[in-house]
């Protein structure tokens, strides 16, 4: 088993009203950033797992986006980074 | 006649929904807590409000896996009846009793506040008190309340009579003005493909006394009372 570092990426879905990223949009309009036209909201995880291989640890990352990290009646994800972290701790 | 009123780390009403069913209505009711593994033989499981598992990751998302979720859903697929309310609602939409989910209130804000409802469906398990097109004033209490959902799941629930409570004015419509969370359709409670699971935002068991403010949630309880005694 290798040990993997994973980033995801849940947002809310376009298309879908946002009404935390409205209100950023609106802030960062009246700070001055007259250029942002929209701004969504979401989560960002970080996971440590352990997986045979790459290609494992990856479909176990979207298998946990699509069971429980993302809501998949309003909200998108994406595998943002996923690398080898070395052997894991105590079984080397 | 037994109701079961689970209670998750987080929970806050169930005490409330307790006294409704017990002082209210007069019926039994004990409570389950979230490792159990069976449901005491209750005929009506309450899902009640608050704050489960501090709605980490999203409002009901960690209580799905309680382990009395999985006998909730088993009781919901035989038919049993579950009533979820405000985070129970949540719960049930995010371990897909109900369908569709409720995000953050339109405005942003957490909203504590009486609301008038009108009872869209009254033949159900849980509506048989009311009339159709009757008024009630029930309250909220929550930040994260705007039902959403597919267009072709918006059009089912409309069509076969599963939305069952929409937020209306003073005039009994519903109107962008009363649609306090930012609700598609207005949309306060929605019924299971099944029609025995009720899902709603608004908290009946806080309306059973007009010492209290409203006694119009009584109704509702007496409703699944003459159901079950039938």
């Amino acid at each position: 088993m290798t040990l993997y570092r994973a980033a995801v990426h849940v947002i809310p879905r376009r298309g879908l009203l946002d009404p935390q990223g409205k209100a950023v949009a609106d802030a960062l309009r009246t700070l001055g950033f007259q250029g942002v036209l929209s701004a969504r909201v979401g989560r960002h995880v970080v996971l440590e797992l352990e997986a045979a291989d790459e290609r494992a640890a990856e479909q176990s990352v979207r298998q946990m986006c699509e069971r429980l990290l993302a809501n998949p009646v309003t909200e998108d994800f994406e595998v943002a980074s996923l690398e080898a972290a070395g052997e894991p701790a105590g079984r080397r | 006649m037994k109701f079961g009123i689970v209670t998750f780390p987080g929970s806050n009403c169930d005490y409330d929904a307790y006294h409704a069913v017990v002082d209210g209505l007069g019926a039994d009711a004990e409570y389950l807590w979230h490792k159990d593994h069976d449901l005491k033989g209750v005929d009506v499981v309450v899902l009640p409000g608050g704050f489960s598992y501090g709605d980490y990751l999203r409002a009901g998302a960690i209580a799905r896996f309680s382990p009395v979720m999985r006998e909730v859903v088993a009781h919901a697929e035989r038919g049993g009846k579950v009533l979820a309310i405000c985070n129970g609602f949540q719960i049930a939409c995010e371990s897909g009793l109900l369908p569709g989910a409720l995000l953050r209130n339109a405005e942003l804000k957490f909203v504590c506040a009486m609301t008038r409802l009108r009872v869209e469906n009254a033949e159900t398990p849980f509506t048989r008190g009311y009339e159709r097109g009757q008024i009630v004033r029930i309250p909220i209490a929550h930040g994260e309340g705007r039902y959403t959902a597919d267009d072709e799941t918006i059009r089912r629930l409309e069509g076969n009579g599963r939305v069952v409570f929409r937020y209306v004015g003073t005039t009994g419509e519903p109107d962008a003005a009363a649609n306090v969370n930012g609700s598609m359709r207005n949309i306060a409670g929605i019924l299971s493909e099944g029609g025995n699971v009720l899902g709603m935002m608004p908290h009946p068991e806080r309306a059973v006394d007009p010492l209290l403010g409203s006694g119009d949630g009584l109704a509702l309880f007496e409703s699944l009372l003459e159901r079950v005694a039938a």
